[in-house]
């Protein structure tokens, strides 16, 4: 099946490359010093950086993932939005102030702040990277089914060369632009994201006289139910593995190392308050959007094209804009789409490469004294190493199901990082066992659980189909792994003698005041 | 205010001692007992309210399908107030961090880093 005109999809991805490039190039006076190029010196306004976070946030997995989901399955797909709105109260309550006035570049930063360093960072920079990697590969890995749809291209190695090219026009955003371009990349996605979903939505809801209830309607008509349960209602076990979804999802976002490394792109933590609640509002707006989308392909698109199309789910959202405005919206959406993936593969490869040139290369092995200019040479390799992978690793991971790929990154998440964080925030007996025991104990036993699962073997939609060395019932490990790894850290830090509550005093004072946080690194 | 290496300014760094001395200052203590009374609660219930959700769209289907008007159903009644509850919790801490938070820290940050 063919939709659209590929050359006007190329030709409007295009304008939306050369605009960002330019803004890029602009932002790049200023990036040579690591501040500069981890967190653009701290200095976007809360306003700024809550609209980044949005798109930093709102990947192909949110546009795509969930608009497919509602269509196909219905109010079942509406859930994941629930579960990635409410995570962020999380964010906003327990974790983004404190973290902005304890930490500066990493989230390595606040755990190592009161415990042993070395270890603890090379923990955290592990699980940062494993977690990048997982997201990395989600986004990728939607690249390769959106090309298939917009561009024609059908054949794995055409879908290749695009994940190629993909990828290696992030890596010059990241090189040339830093913290501050990859940023102003992530503001104009943003806006034209929600820009652009509002207004399919107004469109979908003006087609039925802007009665909504009639949308439902139509679109259960269609097979995309409005009660719970099509999906994950069918048996005890996958209403299990629905409540373990749904913890992976909302104890996720606040653990998630590009997010939280957005918090320090802004002067204070009073910004940062205001980033997440800038963030909040466009993200539940656009969550609320989705539920149209969703509900209006299923309308208006109808599951057997959906399912026809290339990309099946992933493209109900851009056949949905084909159906209403014809080619050019098509063109519109899609570049939206290529750009989210674009911006988002981006931020995770800045924070990728920000923790190892920072945690692993700066402070483990160089112990804080590495010679001048080498941590952004180091941290501009790295960069360059990440992109690689996630190109080779899209190329590979090309046709997964992408949703599920980002949660598992929110499982990892949840599981190796949030424990961590809170501990060490509000803990006062926190120590280094502790911290170490959590996030190696939450990797190792996510990462387990998940190769064991139904999602990798033993099920038709597993990505090793046709063997099966399944003995985890769950495909997603949240609701064992998170437990177990907050039990972890209890159990490593009571069996250990090391107590540190003076340091803790300090971090205390400094995480609710604020004192003696960085809060201007340039004079601009 | 002293530089970095990468030129960025950072506070002369109190000591130790000083920290534990502003954390058991009864000024400080009354800031984190009005911080996390405010905080872990809401936190606590936000998530209670989701899981409670969460729950009853796994197992109470029939009672999620029950329609109140049109096609809108229980279910989505109550997943549009998961949305309603997060924007209000937003809505209100930020009022609450702005009016009882800041102006307690802004002080007490002035005196650590003034009083070195």
């Amino acid at each position: 099946m063919k939709v659209g005109n590929p050359w006007l999809n190329i030709a409007i991805f295009a304008i939306f490359v050369v605009v960002t490039m330019a803004v890029v190039l602009r932002a790049s006076k200023t990036n040579r010093s690591a501040a500069e190029m981890y967190t653009a010196g701290a200095a976007f306004s809360g306003r700024q950086n809550g609209v980044a976070i949005a798109g930093d946030y709102l990947s192909a997995a949110s546009f795509l993932g969930i608009a497919g989901a509602i269509a196909l399955t219905g109010y079942d797909g509406f859930l994941y939005s629930i579960g990635f709105l409410v995570a962020w109260l999380v964010a906003l309550l327990l974790v983004a102030e404190p973290l902005r006035n304890t930490g500066r570049f990493t989230m390595a930063d606040v755990l190592a702040f009161r415990m042993q360093e070395r270890p603890v960072r090379t923990a955290a920079a592990t699980s940062t990277l494993v977690v990048s990697f997982f997201y990395l590969l989600a986004q990728m890995a939607g690249a390769g089914g959106l090309v298939a749809l917009l561009l024609g291209i059908t054949n794995r190695a055409g879908q290749s060369f695009v994940i190629a090219g993909v990828g290696l026009l992030m890596i010059a955003y990241v090189l040339i632009g830093g913290m501050k371009g990859t940023t102003y990349v992530q503001i104009i996605k943003a806006a034209l994201l929600i820009i652009g979903a509002g207004l399919i939505t107004v469109w979908v809801l003006g087609k039925f006289g802007l009665n909504f209830s009639a949308l439902l309607g139509r679109g259960a008509q269609k097979g995309a139910s409005l009660d719970p349960g099509k999906k994950y209602g069918v048996s005890a076990l996958s209403k299990l593995d629905f409540i373990s979804l749904s913890m992976a999802l909302v104890l996720g976002t606040a653990g998630l190392p590009h997010i939280l490394m957005r918090f320090y792109t802004v002067p204070t933590a009073k910004e940062a308050r205001r980033s997440v609640s800038w963030a909040i509002w466009l993200i539940g707006l656009f969550y609320l959007f989705t539920l149209v989308l969703g509900y209006g392909a299923a309308a208006l698109v109808g599951p057997e094209r959906i399912n026809a199309a290339p990309g099946k789910a992933n493209s109900a959202a851009p056949l949905l804009a084909y159906e209403l405005g014809g080619t050019l919206l098509l063109g519109v959406i899609s570049a939206v789409a290529f750009a989210t993936i674009l911006a988002v593969v981006a931020g995770l490869t800045i924070t990728a490469s920000a923790s190892f040139a920072h945690d692993i290369y700066a402070s483990v092995i160089h112990r804080g004294r590495a010679p001048e200019g080498s941590e952004v040479r180091v941290a501009r390799i790295a960069a360059l190493v990440v992109g690689a992978v996630a190109i080779l690793g899209g190329i590979v991971a090309n046709g997964q199901n992408i949703a599920f790929l980002v949660a598992l990154a929110f499982a990892v998440a949840a599981s190796a990082n949030l424990p961590t964080i809170l501990y060490s925030l509000f803990w006062k007996r926190f120590n280094t066992r502790g911290c170490l025991w959590s996030i190696y104990g939450g990797l190792l036993i996510t990462i387990t659980l998940i190769f064991f699962s139904p999602a990798v073997s033993g099920d038709r939609a597993a990505m090793f189909p046709h063997s099966d060395w399944s003995w985890f019932p769950l495909a997603n490990p949240g609701l064992i792994s998170i437990p177990a790894s907050f039990l972890l850290g209890y159990l490593g830090t009571v069996t250990s003698r090391e107590h540190l509550e003076g340091k803790y005093a300090e971090m205390e004072v400094r995480s609710l005041t604020g004192a003696g946080a960085v809060r201007e690194a340039l004079e601009h | 205010m002293s530089t970095h290496d990468d030129g960025a300014q950072v506070p002369p760094s109190p000591s130790e001692s000083r920290f534990v001395a502003v954390q058991q200052s009864s000024e400080f203590q009354d800031l984190r007992r009005r911080y996390r009374r405010w905080v872990l609660p809401v936190a606590a219930i936000s998530l209670l309210w989701y899981f409670a959700y969460v729950i009853l769209a796994a197992y109470a289907k029939g009672f999620m399908s029950v329609k109140i008007f049109g096609n809108v159903n229980v279910a989505l009644i109550m997943g549009l107030l998961q949305f309603v509850t997060t924007f209000g919790v937003t809505a209100l801490y930020i009022r609450f961090a702005d009016k009882v938070l800041d102006p307690v820290t802004a002080r007490m940050r002035d005196e650590i880093e003034g009083g070195v």
